[in-house]
């Protein structure tokens, strides 16, 4: 079923005219043949090649946008169970449900809330990104005013329409359908109305079933029905069923090519006891959801949640790298200590976390090492006194203490000596060699 | 296309083991799948919390979670009680912080006191922590563990610098073990290896990965944490197949997240409900991994852990 790049690269048009962002088509074809990119990327494929290869280029997790513009999120094209296999590709959309029976005031303190939730975490911007409007009314025109508010006063944000009677939602896609709404969802019972909407609107639908089975048969019928843009809800009601329907949908995805099932996932973790309701939004996070709904988003919550989505999104294959600079740690002033590190994130945050836990005010230089532990980067050549000398003289530390001594890791003492000859006018002293020494040996030194 | 339920064919089993005493034993492990999957295998055993008391007084642990113990934690008999009858808690592990050079320096002798008196006062079971001091531990362990015989305690940790010692006291005074090596899975199976080639049945033992808080790197012992797991169970690599137990307290309140005043960072929310979020969600993905045991500090956190393992059980 699954060709291979070579056989993919025979149907490609061989102009390696890079409009795809490939440098060659033989790149593109590797890159389709992983399923990590779709054929669609390439403006100039022929009919043919797009019906031989059509199905069998597919990625097992289809891949589509939510929103428009430049606020559309991508969503699904997952092609691994395990992320230390290769890594997640598109972090899951946090949304909060409303409803439409609260107060003109409420629903746009809830739009302006999820507005405002961007937090910005090691250089990176997060945010809520939808917000899910269910209807409790069963009113037709509240619903649709309602989604109108939210759609207003949340520019940015990813419309998700939860309703499932078919007469009472179509106004309200009708209304938004530019925004590229979210259907919530087609059932058993409406199937047919709510997937005749979808095609109308041109909007993605999501289709609800209990548990992995049943949802594709449905899969399968709203398919037939022309719409193409699925999200799948298995109906999982607790922190189990999440767990095992969504491994199953995933796993069916990828090791059977199962494609009634090769759709991404909606959890609803709805809780009262709020603690409860963020851990089962984590299990989620890292177990194959690609939208979780929260009843609600304090920040303490959002900061939470946005901190495991980026920690389990990272690249395992590229360590993560904090910039090159010399941070400050506290109130530090000309007379605080100086010490040194790498700029790998775990380094760096275990030891300004050790030197935040000593309440002593240090100035903190983390040097670029490609994202290396100080004893690999001394081992690969990148923490050597040479270029530590380089980066203390360009950084212009100099300036900022008063009292020119530089700490360096334990771990790398071997290169005091060289250091003390190379910058002139600087004391090096040989700090602790585990990062946990460091609140002892910074309080000793302030007595 | 009839879907068929993807069942994994797993070779292996997770080793499962119990601590305490006679009829107050819990038991851990012996689940053939990876975690909380039951709809292809045994889970025989729930995870196990334990709460984490100390030897001495906190002093580096957030007002959210030091507050809640500072009418017991000056003493850690009081600290035992109060978790067992008050917290209903399931286990203890009680570290032995003041036997670190720079904490107190107590003797041995002092620590294993201390066990005894914690022991005679409990009846649930107990974990046994060093300092985390590699020479030190070497010598307090195994006082601890002598103190503790006939207890049926996990002590811990043995690490590369440390474990003949007291892989030594734990064998003879009949204890399970823990094992910690730092993020890195060949590292883990290394020191399984040299532990048992001493004599010590691998089914006592317990592997502590190293346990990163959320943002943290935890995502470097999640992955290191699945992977051993799926070790033992896809390759049925025998020496991959121990309880996995994380020190989740210890990692969680030493973060900024959970100490920063809200004055400091509005957008971070309210201090309490952060702490016990970092706390929880730390856990929570660590037993997505494959974790058995927890050690954990805030009776919140360990409540609302309780209320999702029911759920996922």
């Amino acid at each position: 079923m699954a060709l291979s790049g070579i056989q993919i690269f025979k149907l490609l048009p061989k102009t390696n005219c890079k409009k795809c962002g490939f440098p060659t088509c033989l790149a593109f074809a590797m890159k389709l043949a992983q399923g990590g990119v779709e054929l669609s990327a390439c403006p100039d494929v022929s009919d043919e090649a797009k019906n031989t290869l059509g199905e069998a280029s597919a990625p097992p997790i289809k891949t589509f946008n939510l929103g428009t513009g430049e606020e559309a999120i991508k969503i699904g094209g997952e092609t691994v169970l395990f992320r230390h296999d290769k890594k997640f590709f598109n972090p899951c959309i946090l949304a909060v449900n409303v409803k439409d029976s609260l107060s003109d005031k409420e629903l746009t303190d809830t739009a302006l809330e999820t507005v405002n939730s961007e937090i910005d975490r090691v250089g990176q911007k997060l945010s809520v990104e939808a917000i899910s409007v269910e209807c409790a009314s069963g009113d037709s025109s509240k619903y649709e005013a309602a989604v109108k508010l939210i759609a207003e006063k949340a520019p940015g944000k990813v419309i998700i329409l939860n309703c499932n009677d078919a007469a009472i939602i179509e106004p309200a896609v009708k209304s938004i359908a530019d925004r590229k709404p979210l259907i919530y969802c087609a059932n058993d019972d409406n199937a047919e109305a709510m997937a005749a909407i979808a095609k109308t609107h041109s909007v993605p639908l999501t289709v609800r079933a209990e548990g992995p089975e049943a949802l594709s048969v449905l899969t399968e019928k709203v398919k037939g029905m022309g719409v193409e843009e699925l999200v799948l809800d298995s109906g999982a009601k607790n922190a189990r069923e999440i767990l095992e329907n969504n491994t199953q949908i995933r796993r069916s995805a990828l090791k059977k090519g199962f494609k009634p099932l090769g759709y991404p996932v909606i959890n609803f973790v709805l809780r009262d006891d709020p603690y409860l309701e963020t851990n089962v939004a984590s299990i989620a996070i890292s177990k194959y959801a690609s939208i979780v709904v929260l009843s609600s988003i304090e920040r303490w919550k959002n900061l939470a949640l946005f901190t495991l989505r980026q920690n389990i999104y990272t690249d395992p294959q590229v360590p993560m790298q904090v910039d090159q600079k010399v941070y400050k740690i506290g109130e530090a002033t000309a007379d605080s200590p100086l010490m040194l590190t790498t700029n790998f994130s775990l380094t760096y945050f275990i030891v300004s976390g050790e030197i935040e836990n000593s309440k002593v005010p240090s100035w903190l230089a983390v040097m670029d090492c490609e994202g290396l532990s100080v004893l690999t980067a001394w081992a690969a050549g990148k923490f050597i006194a040479s270029k530590i000398v380089t980066f203390i003289k360009e950084s212009g530390v100099e300036d900022q203490v008063s009292s020119k001594e530089l700490i360096i890791p334990g771990q790398v003492a071997i290169l005091s000596g060289a250091l003390e000859d190379k910058l002139e006018g600087w004391k090096i002293t040989v700090g602790p060699r585990e990062a946990n020494s460091i609140p002892t040996f910074l309080k000793k030194r302030v007595g | 296309m009839a879907y068929v339920i993807p069942k994994e064919n797993y070779n292996g089993q997770v080793l499962s083991l119990d601590f305490g005493k006679e009829s107050g034993a819990v038991s851990i492990g012996g689940e053939n799948t990876l975690p909380f999957l039951s709809f292809e295998g045994e889970v025989p055993n729930r995870p196990v919390i334990a709460y984490e008391i100390q030897d001495t007084q906190p002093d580096d642990w957030p007002e959210t979670v030091s507050n809640v113990f500072k009418d017991v934690s000056n003493d850690p008999v009081t600290w035992a009680q109060h978790c067992q009858n008050e917290l209903k808690a399931d286990s203890i592990a009680l570290r032995l912080v003041s036997t670190h050079p720079d904490r107190g320096d107590r003797s041995p002798e002092d620590a294993a006191k201390t066990v005894k008196q914690v022991l005679d006062a409990i009846n649930i079971p107990l974990i046994i922590l060093g300092s985390s001091h590699i020479e030190k531990d070497a010598s307090v362990l195994v006082a601890a563990a002598e103190a503790a015989s006939g207890s049926n305690c996990i002590i811990g940790k043995a690490q590369e610098g440390n474990y003949k010692t007291i892989v030594a006291a734990a064998l003879a005074h009949n204890h399970k073990l823990i094992a910690m090596s730092e993020l890195d899975i060949n590292l883990a199976k290394q020191l399984n290896i040299l532990i048992t080639q001493m004599g010590f049945d691998k089914s006592r033992l317990l592997t502590d990965p190293m346990c990163s808080a959320l943002g943290y790197g935890l995502e470097y012992t999640y992955s290191v944490m699945e992977r051993i797991r799926l070790a033992g169970l896809l390759q049925n690599d025998a020496t991959m197949q121990p309880p996995i137990v994380a020190d989740v307290g210890i990692n969680a309140w030493k973060t900024k997240e959970v100490s920063a005043p809200e004055s400091d960072n509005p957008e971070w929310g309210s201090l309490e409900e952060r702490g016990i979020a970092w706390e929880t969600i730390t856990a929570t993905s660590m037993l997505m991994a494959g974790t058995n045991l927890l050690i954990i500090r805030h009776p919140k956190s360990v409540d609302t852990l309780t209320k999702l393992i029911d759920e996922l059980s």
